[in-house]
C-alpha cells in the first residue's frame, strides 16, 4: 500500500509540475515525419539524423517516427499530407519535388502553397561533375565543346526524368543549345559511381554526393550552380560569373499539413530553430556542403514556396514537361 | 600481407573493447528477433535503430547495426523456416526447402543447418573481405548497367529449373510477378504505370514484401488449413543435446554447396546491384542444378536451406565493400548504414580505409566477432524457435494471420499495403488450389526491376544499340554463362534419356 | 464446383486480367514500342509481358480443351464442403479483423480476432484464450510500438484518445 501511495503522490507531481516545464503546447501521441524520398537519400538522411538528434535533446514529448512515401516523386507523400489536413501530428521533410510533383501531376490535386510552412533547414547546391581523367575538359567552354562534338554520345547521369538534376540538365541543354543522352540511376551516389567508373560522362550531382570522389581525385567540379561561391569550392567558378543565368538549388524543408492548428505551429517552428542552432546541425550542414545560414519559417518560407512554385511553373513550361519526363 | 595483419590485429582487439562487444551481442540478438518477425527485415531494424546510435561513438555505433544486418540475415531463416513465411527478400529461396523440412519434422536440422551456412558464409566472406577489399572496389566500379542486366539474365537462368511442372502455367507467374514488378512509376521516363482505378498509393509500386507475405503467410496458411483439414499435424521437435550433435554431423551433406554459396554470395554481394537476394537465390539455383539429386529440392534437402543461406550472409558482408570503400550501397540496408556514417561524420568513400584505419579495421574486426556471436546465439536459440512448431493450430494460424498484419504495417506504414496482402495472398491460395507455382512470381518481383531498369539503362546508354552487352567482357562473360546453364539441363536430360535407352536395348 | 470447371473459370479469368494490363497500359498512352536511340518505351515491359501472360493463359485453355492437365481431367469438387467451412471462416474472420482495425485499432481487432479463432475454432479454455489475448497484444505492443516505436492504427478518435490514455502511463513512469 506504502508503495501504492508514493506511486500515487509521484504521479500526481508529474502531473502539476509538466505544463510548467514543457512549452504550452505539445504532441500527445508520436509524431508522424513524412520523407517525400526513399530510404538511404538525401532527405532521408537528414530526417533520421534530425529525428535522433530531437530524441537526444529531449525536444519533444513523443518521439518523431521518420516514415517514407517515396511513390511517384513524392507523389504518394503530397496526398498523405493532402488528407491530413487539421492534424497536428503529422510533419514532412521535403525537398524540390514538393514543386515539380504537382505541376507535372496535374491530376494529383495538391496545392503545395496550402501546405503549413515550418522551416527552411538548408539549401542544397549542385555542381557539374566530370572524370579527372578528362584532361581536355578544364572550364565549362571546353566542356560545352566536348558535348557538342560528342552529340547524343554523350551521356549525363541523373537520379531519374522528374527529378531536379533533371531539371538542370535540361536548363543546361536550353542555355547551351547541346542535346545529350540523360540516363536514369537510382539515388545520387549510383551516379556519382557511375561517373567514376566512366559508365558516363558527366553528371549534376550535390557535393555530398562526389565530395569523397573530389578528395580522393577521380571527379572534378567545372562550375556551381549557386549565386556565389562555396566556401567548399573557392576555386569553383559560378555559372553567373560566366554569363550564364542558371541558378538552381534544392530546398531542404519542413512543412505540415494544410490547417495546422497555431500552436502547434509555434511548437513545431521553435522545436525546428533550436536543431537548427544546434552545433550538431552546422556541423553537418558544413559536412555535407549544405548552405544554412539561416532558418526561413512562417510568413519568409510560405513566400519563398509561393516564388519557387512559381519559377517552377516557368521553368517546366521554357524546357517542355517532356524534357523532363523523357519520351 | 604484414600490414593487414597487423590492422587486422587492432580491429580484432577494438571487436574486444567490452562497450563494442556489447553492442555486437545486443546488435546480435536484436537482429535475430527483428529477422524472425515476418516482414521485419534487416532494412527496417537497421532504419528504425539507427538514431539510437547518435549516443554512441561511430565505432560502437556501425558495430552495433552491422550486427543487427548480420543477426536479421540469420533470424530471416527462422521465419522461413518454423513460420514458412520470408522474413525478407533475402530469406525466400530457405522457404523451399526450408518449409518442408520443417512439416516433415526436421524443423532443427534446418535451423541448425541455416546457422551453421550463415557462419561459413559470413566468415569465408569476412575473410575475403580483409584480403581483397581494394581490388574487388576497382572491379565494381566496371559494373555498369550492362553488367547489371547480364547479371540478371544469369540470375534467371540459374533458376530455370525452379518451376513446377505445368510449363505454361509457370511462365505465366514468373510473367505475373515481373508486371506486378512494374506497377508504380517509372524511373526512366518519369510516368505512372498502371495505377489501377487511379489509387495514388500504386505510385509506389507493389512491394516484394506485400506479395511475399499474401502469398506465403496467407495463401499458404489458407492452402495448409485445407488440405490438413483442421487436423493439423503437429511438428513438434524435441531438441536434446544428442539431436544437436547429430544434426552438426550432417555438415558434410552441405559442406561443398555451403562453400559454392558463400564465394558466390560474396562476389555478388560486392556488386553495387541488388545485394543479398539474387545472390540467395542464385546460390539456390546452382545448387539444385548440380545436384546429384535434383528433384529432392523443395522437398526438405538441407543443401536447399544452407546454399540460399550460406549465400545471403556471404553478400551481406560482401554489400559493405562498396559501402565502405566507393561510397555507395550495394543493398537496401547498407544504404541506410551509409545515410548513418555520413551523419556520424565519416565520408565514405576511396580515402576512408586510410583516413580512417580505426573505424575500418574496427568494423571488420567485429565482423569477425558478429558472426561467433550470432552462430552461438542462434543455435542456442534454436529449441526456443523449435516450440513455436508445437503450438496448437487454432493459436498458431490466428497468431500468423496477426504477425503479417502487424509486419506489413510495420513496414510499409500503411493500411492499403495490408489489403493489398489479402487479395494477393486469396488470389494466390486460389491459383496454388490449380496447380500454379507460386514462387516464381515472387522472385520475378524482386528481380524484375532491377532487370527491367538496367536494361533499358543500357540501350539508353548505346543509343539503342542492343550488341552492347556482348561488346563489354564482363557482360558477355555473364550471358555466356547464363547461355550454358540454360542448355545444360536440357543437355543433361538427353544424355539420360540416351543412357535410358541405350541400357534399355541391352 | 468441380476442379475442372473451376481451371477453365482461372484461365479465362487469367486471360480476361492479362488483356486488361495490356488495355490500361495503351489507355495510359505509355510508348510500348522501341524508341529509335533510347531502346524499348515506358510501355514496353508491362504491355510486352502481360501479353506473353496472355498467351500462357491462351495455353493453358487449350490444353484443358485436350485434358492435358491433371486438373482439367479432375472432376473432383474444387473446394470440397469439408474444409470449405474452416478456410472460409479464417478468411472472412481475417477481412473482419482488418475492417475492424480501421475503427477500434490494432488492439481490440487483433484480440478479438485471436479470442474468436481459439475460442470458437479451437475450443480451447477461456483461461487460455484471454491469456494468450493479454499476451500477445502485450507482445505487439511492446515490440513495434515500444522498442521500434511504429505507430500501429488506432481506429476511431474515441479509440484512439482511449489508447493514448493507456499509453501516457508509458511516458510518464517507464522511460
Amino acid at each position: 500500500m506504502k508503495y501504492l501511495k508514493t506511486l500515487m503522490a509521484g504521479a500526481l507531481a508529474v502531473v502539476v509540475s509538466a505544463p510548467v516545464a514543457l512549452a504550452d503546447w505539445q504532441p500527445r501521441k508520436p509524431v508522424e515525419f513524412i520523407i517525400m524520398a526513399g530510404t538511404g537519400g538525401g532527405a532521408d538522411q537528414i530526417a533520421r539524423l534530425l529525428q535522433g538528434l530531437i530524441e537526444q535533446k529531449g525536444l519533444s514529448s513523443r518521439p518523431f517516427i521518420p516514415i517514407n512515401k517515396p511513390g511517384g516523386s513524392g507523389a504518394e507523400a503530397l496526398r498523405y499530407m493532402q488528407d491530413k489536413a487539421g492534424d497536428d501530428h503529422t510533419v514532412m521533410m521535403t525537398l524540390n519535388s514538393f514543386y515539380t510533383t504537382p505541376i507535372i501531376q496535374e491530376d494529383l490535386g495538391v496545392d503545395v502553397t496550402k501546405f503549413t510552412p515550418i522551416g527552411l533547414m538548408a539549401m542544397d547546391t549542385f555542381l557539374l561533375w566530370v572524370h579527372t581523367d578528362r584532361d581536355d575538359i578544364t572550364d565549362l567552354d571546353s566542356y560545352v565543346a566536348a558535348v557538342k562534338a560528342a552529340g547524343l554520345d554523350w551521356k549525363v547521369g541523373g537520379t531519374g526524368s522528374g527529378q531536379e538534376d533533371s531539371v538542370l540538365t535540361a536548363m543546361m541543354e536550353a542555355a547551351f543549345d547541346y542535346e545529350v543522352t540523360y540516363i536514369p540511376f537510382p539515388g545520387g551516389g549510383t551516379v556519382a559511381k557511375n561517373l567514376i567508373g566512366k559508365q558516363i560522362d558527366s553528371t549534376v550531382n550535390n557535393p555530398s554526393e562526389q565530395l569523397a570522389f573530389y578528395e580522393a581525385g577521380d571527379s572534378k567540379p567545372l562550375v556551381q550552380f549557386t549565386g556565389e561561391r562555396m566556401a567548399a569550392f573557392p576555386d569553383v567558378p559560378t555559372a553567373r560569373e560566366l554569363g550564364i543565368d542558371i541558378e538552381y538549388y534544392m530546398q531542404r524543408s519542413v512543412n505540415g499539413p494544410p490547417g495546422m492548428s497555431a500552436e502547434a505551429v509555434e511548437f513545431y517552428t521553435n522545436l525546428f530553430q533550436t536543431l537548427f542552432d544546434s552545433a550538431e546541425w552546422q556541423e553537418f550542414c558544413v559536412s555535407d556542403g549544405l548552405t544554412c545560414d539561416g532558418m526561413l519559417n512562417g510568413a519568409d518560407l510560405a513566400a519563398f514556396h509561393a516564388s519557387q512554385v512559381e519559377a517552377h511553373k516557368k521553368l517546366i513550361a521554357q524546357v517542355g514537361a517532356g524534357a523532363i519526363t523523357g519520351e | 600481407m604484414l600490414d593487414i595483419a597487423t590492422l587486422l590485429g587492432a580491429g580484432l582487439l577494438q571487436a574486444f573493447e567490452p562497450l563494442n562487444l556489447m553492442m555486437i551481442f545486443i546488435g546480435c540478438l536484436a537482429g535475430l528477433f527483428i529477422g524472425a518477425m515476418p516482414g521485419l527485415g534487416s532494412v527496417n531494424g537497421v532504419a528504425i535503430l539507427l538514431p539510437v546510435t547518435f549516443l554512441v561513438p561511430p565505432t560502437a555505433a556501425i558495430i552495433f547495426l552491422a550486427a543487427l544486418y548480420y543477426g536479421a540475415m540469420y533470424g530471416g531463416a527462422v521465419s522461413s523456416i518454423t513460420l514458412g513465411i520470408p522474413g525478407a527478400s533475402t530469406a525466400v529461396a530457405t522457404v523451399f526447402d526450408g518449409r518442408p523440412m520443417a512439416q516433415q519434422g526436421k524443423a532443427d536440422q534446418a535451423l541448425t543447418a541455416a546457422a551453421v551456412a550463415s557462419f561459413i558464409g559470413g566468415t569465408i566472406s569476412v575473410i575475403l573481405f580483409t584480403l581483397f577489399a581494394p581490388p574487388l572496389a576497382v572491379f565494381a566500379l566496371k559494373f555498369g548497367p550492362q553488367e547489371e542486366f547480364a547479371l540478371m539474365v544469369l540470375a534467371f537462368a540459374t533458376f530455370i529449373g525452379l518451376g513446377g511442372d505445368d510449363i505454361p502455367k509457370t511462365i505465366f507467374s514468373i510473367l505475373l510477378g515481373l508486371v506486378m514488378a512494374a506497377v508504380g512509376f517509372d524511373i526512366i521516363s518519369g510516368q505512372p504505370r498502371l495505377i489501377f482505378f487511379d489509387f495514388v498509393e500504386l505510385q509506389r509500386g507493389i512491394g516484394f514484401l506485400v506479395l511475399a507475405i499474401g502469398i506465403y503467410g496467407i495463401g499458404e496458411m489458407l492452402w495448409t488449413l485445407e488440405n490438413s483439414k483442421g487436423e493439423v499435424k503437429i511438428h513438434a521437435v524435441r531438441s536434446t543435446w544428442k539431436s544437436f550433435r547429430k544434426n552438426l554431423s550432417h555438415i558434410r551433406d552441405y559442406l561443398p554447396t555451403t562453400a559454392l554459396g558463400s564465394a558466390l554470395g560474396f562476389f555478388v554481394g560486392t556488386l553495387p546491384a541488388a545485394g543479398a537476394t539474387p545472390a540467395s537465390l542464385m546460390s539456390y539455383g546452382l545448387a539444385k542444378t548440380f545436384a546429384k539429386d535434383p528433384d529432392s529440392f523443395g522437398k526438405g534437402n538441407v543443401s536447399g536451406v544452407a546454399a540460399p543461406e550460406a549465400a545471403n550472409n556471404a553478400a551481406s558482408t560482401g554489400s559493405m565493400l562498396p559501402m565502405i570503400t566507393l561510397g555507395i550501397p550495394g543493398s537496401p540496408t547498407t544504404a541506410i548504414l551509409l545515410g548513418g556514417m555520413i551523419i556520424w561524420g565519416l565520408r565514405p568513400g576511396p580515402l576512408l580505409f586510410t583516413d580512417r584505419p580505426d573505424f575500418v579495421w574496427g568494423l571488420i574486426g567485429s565482423m569477425y566477432v558478429a558472426n561467433f556471436v550470432t552462430v552461438a546465439l542462434n543455435l542456442a536459440l534454436i529449441p526456443l524457435f523449435v516450440r513455436v512448431l508445437a503450438m496448437p493450430f487454432t493459436i498458431l494460424t490466428p497468431i500468423i494471420f496477426i504477425l503479417c498484419f502487424v509486419g506489413v504495417f510495420a513496414t510499409t506504414d500503411r493500411m492499403f499495403d495490408v489489403w493489398l496482402m489479402l487479395i494477393l495472398g486469396l488470389g494466390g491460395y486460389l491459383m496454388r488450389k490449380l496447380n500454379y507455382p507460386v514462387a516464381p512470381a515472387v522472385l520475378a518481383i524482386v528481380l524484375g526491376p532491377l532487370a527491367e531498369r538496367s536494361l533499358r539503362q543500357s540501350l539508353i546508354s548505346s543509343r539503342g544499340d542492343v550488341m552492347t552487352f556482348f561488346e563489354r567482357p564482363i557482360s558477355l562473360t555473364c550471358m555466356l554463362l547464363a547461355l550454358a546453364l540454360m542448355i545444360y539441363p536440357i543437355w543433361l536430360g538427353i544424355r539420360r534419356r540416351r543412357a535410358g535407352t541405350t541400357s534399355g536395348a541391352e | 464446383m468441380s476442379t475442372r470447371s473451376a481451371e477453365l473459370l482461372m484461365a479465362v479469368g487469367l486471360l480476361l486480367l492479362s488483356l486488361g494490363l495490356m488495355w490500361t497500359v495503351v489507355a495510359d498512352d505509355l510508348h510500348i514500342g522501341w524508341v529509335e536511340g533510347r531502346g524499348p518505351g515506358a510501355g514496353v515491359w508491362p504491355f510486352w509481358l502481360s501479353a506473353g501472360m496472355a498467351l500462357a493463359s491462351l495455353w493453358t485453355l487449350v490444353r484443358w480443351f485436350r485434358g492435358a492437365t491433371p486438373e482439367s481431367r479432375n472432376k473432383a469438387p474444387y473446394i470440397d464442403g469439408q474444409s470449405l467451412g474452416l478456410v472460409l471462416i479464417s478468411f472472412v474472420a481475417l477481412t473482419v479483423m482488418l475492417l475492424l482495425v480501421h475503427v477500434v485499432g490494432t488492439y481490440i481487432a487483433t484480440a478479438l480476432f485471436l479470442g474468436f479463432y481459439m475460442r470458437f475454432i479451437g475450443k480451447h479454455s477461456w483461461r487460455t484464450t484471454v491469456n494468450t489475448c493479454i499476451g500477445m497484444v502485450l507482445l505487439i505492443y511492446f515490440l513495434f510500438e515500444w522498442q521500434l516505436t511504429k505507430y500501429l492504427p488506432k481506429g476511431a478518435k474515441m479509440f484512439e484518445d482511449g489508447f493514448l490514455w493507456i499509453d501516457n502511463f508509458r511516458w510518464q513512469y517507464l522511460m
